[in-house]
């Protein structure tokens, strides 16, 4: 329930399929449950006036969230045409859901909570006259030529864009075991958008499966919202997550189970409580060691998948790398993809966190203003200064080197991109 | 490969932040209120560093474990504040039997100055009760001191107010 999945589809205003996590209530909303493969509707919309519009734009940014805000931002200061598309009805991605505060340093925002990330960076947005914002938008193809099809409730654009930046984030990680279709069994973002976002108390006793920095992040906001988590799991023999954050959980007495997984999940109705087990080296459960919990709610935090359904729609070049969460497209330095003027920033590039997310977006915005507007000074020392602060610092932490070593596997040089291109070109 | 204590079980000891140059000297401890930066990761995190006023904390590059000058701090717990990770304490040991732990708490109702709150210590236990002597915020976090016997000073890591 981050925008990405089917969990919470529902029938709104008699259309099926609609993800309520991301639609806004409004007067005289009619949400109706939804119970297996639902009817076709008829070919009419909410206003019953559907339109078209043809634009072009300098760049299309596909998704506002902390990469695609600071993209957005970045090319607009050099004066670039800029079109932002986003899915929810608000902008900021997942920072919006985040009442945490950030570590980095004040320049890269450190020390402001998630949301005011989000606050701060949407209110910019809105400043810029030369920056178009279509929300509840959703970029459904690209076609011939860097031609993107993108498609509203009520309106389908064709949009000729000059230079594409893909931010479109990542999705939640399943785990399957018996009981995870009961009512009760959620992601980690699904809870923070119905707590941090809506205000709704998801569950009142919580098992929390995984122990990342968002397993850990949630379990906190939990206990904040007056929740009681009764355990953390951890299938590896350490805790998944930073240190401080762990440290923020156990001081109030939540258990964090190392070598444990969950077995599976009872409940008439919903859910009502899960079975534990410790696991052996080899990460088999060891029989005998089940353990019963009771709970309302079970939160899964195991990982996160890029979504790159649409570089894969367009025949990017995609390579599988564990470190980064799956399949991401091969990107140059600059982060420009096997498709030329078609970039990736964020999450959607390997997951890492929202700090590198927003130096990508930037990097990507200055390479379009660079191929746009020509070789500018300013834009390509800024370029160079934050490439050798990404790589030579930020992301020389220790805590970062799963991810950077992964980022680095992704990434080829522009003149292997080029001969990749001719290589493959259709 | 051997795991750190506290990646595996989220708790420090004290050896371990002494390992890491995280705890002062006794004199000083005696002296009056000083910081614990309980932070033994390198998180490219340098809020700390901004937020003293005195400029006794320091951190070379972002990646770096913060260096605390004991003499330039003076406890004040503006960095318990802005501590992303909530891992920065001030504790006293100056005055006689009794000890002050300044924690950062960011849960709901906030204790009032006088009020006896529950104090936790880095596994939650209940160690007993502390006296609240001096709260302030920033940024929705707030900053309590709390009175307790001398001997929780290094255990006291969280408040909890019973509802």
């Amino acid at each position: 329930m981050i925008g990405k999945c089917s969990s919470c589809f529902m029938k709104v205003n008699g259309i099926p399929n609609v993800r309520t996590c991301i639609e806004p209530v409004r007067d005289g909303i009619r949400v109706e449950r939804q119970r297996g493969l639902p009817e076709i509707p008829p070919i009419a919309n909410e206003t019953n006036e559907a339109s078209e519009e043809t634009f072009e734009t300098d760049l299309l940014v596909i998704g506002g969230g902390p990469a695609g805000l600071t993209a957005a931002l970045t090319a607009a200061e050099y004066g670039l045409n800029v079109t932002i598309v986003n899915e929810h009805f608000k902008l900021g991605g997942q920072l919006v859901k985040q009442t945490h505060k950030f570590f980095g340093s004040k320049e890269l925002f450190g020390g402001l909570r998630g949301f005011q990330i989000a606050e701060h960076l949407s209110n910019k947005i809105v400043e810029k006259s030369n920056i178009k914002v279509l929300l509840q938008t959703v970029a459904y193809g690209i076609f011939r030529d860097n031609w993107i099809g993108l498609a509203s409730m009520n309106k389908l654009y064709r949009v000729k864009a000059r230079n594409v930046i893909i931010s479109t984030g990542a999705a939640e990680q399943y785990l399957a075991f018996p009981g995870n279709d009961l009512p009760g069994v959620m992601g980690a973002g699904g809870a923070q958008t119905i707590m941090n976002e809506y205000g709704i108390l998801p569950g009142k006793e919580v098992l929390v499966v995984g122990s990342g920095n968002v397993g850990l992040i949630v379990s906190y906001q939990l206990l904040q919202a007056g929740a009681k988590v009764k355990a953390i799991l951890e299938i590896m023999p350490e805790i998944g997550g930073w240190f401080v954050h762990a440290a923020k959980v156990r001081r109030y007495g939540v258990p964090i189970l190392t070598r444990h997984t969950i077995k599976d999940v009872w409940g008439d109705e919903r859910v009502e409580g899960a079975t534990i087990v410790r696991v052996n080296e080899e990460f088999q459960p060891i029989p005998g060691s089940e353990r019963k919990v009771s709970c309302d709610l079970v939160l899964l935090a195991i990982g996160l998948t890029p979504d790159t359904r649409l570089f894969a729609q367009a025949g990017a070049i995609m390579t599988w790398i564990p470190e980064l969460g799956g399949l991401v497209p091969l990107r140059t330095p600059y982060l420009e993809t096997s498709i030329e003027n078609v970039f990736v920033a964020g999450d959607s590039s390997g997951i890492e966190e929202a700090t590198t997310a927003m130096i990508e977006g930037e990097i990507a915005a200055l390479t379009t203003v660079l191929k746009t507007e020509g070789s500018i000074r300013d834009a390509l020392e800024r370029r160079e200064k934050l490439l050798k602060f990404l790589w030579d610092e930020y992301r020389q932490s220790p805590l970062l080197a799963r991810a950077r070593a992964g980022k680095l596997k992704a990434t080829v040089p522009e003149d292997e991109m080029r001969k990749l291109r001719t290589k493959f070109s259709r | 490969m051997s795991i750190q204590s506290f990646r595996s079980t989220g708790m420090i000891s004290i050896e371990e932040l002494r390992k890491l140059k995280l705890i002062p000297p006794e004199e000083r401890l005696k002296k009056g209120p000083v910081v614990i930066v309980e932070c033994p990761e390198k998180i490219p995190c340098n809020i700390c560093v901004d937020a003293c006023p005195q400029n006794a904390i320091t951190i070379k590059n972002i990646n770096e474990l913060p260096e605390i000058d004991w003499n330039k701090c003076t406890g004040c717990g503006t960095c318990v504040a802005y501590c992303p990770g909530l891992a920065i304490f001030v504790v006293d040991i100056s005055k006689p039997n009794k000890a002050y732990v300044t924690v950062p708490h960011e849960f709901l109702p906030v204790p009032k100055l006088g009020d006896e709150v529950t104090v936790l210590s880095r596994d939650g236990t209940k160690l007993g009760k502390g006296k609240v002597v001096k709260i302030f915020e920033r940024n929705r976090t707030w900053v309590i001191t709390v009175e307790v016997p001398r001997e929780f000073a290094m255990e006291v890591r969280a408040i909890w107010v019973e509802k």
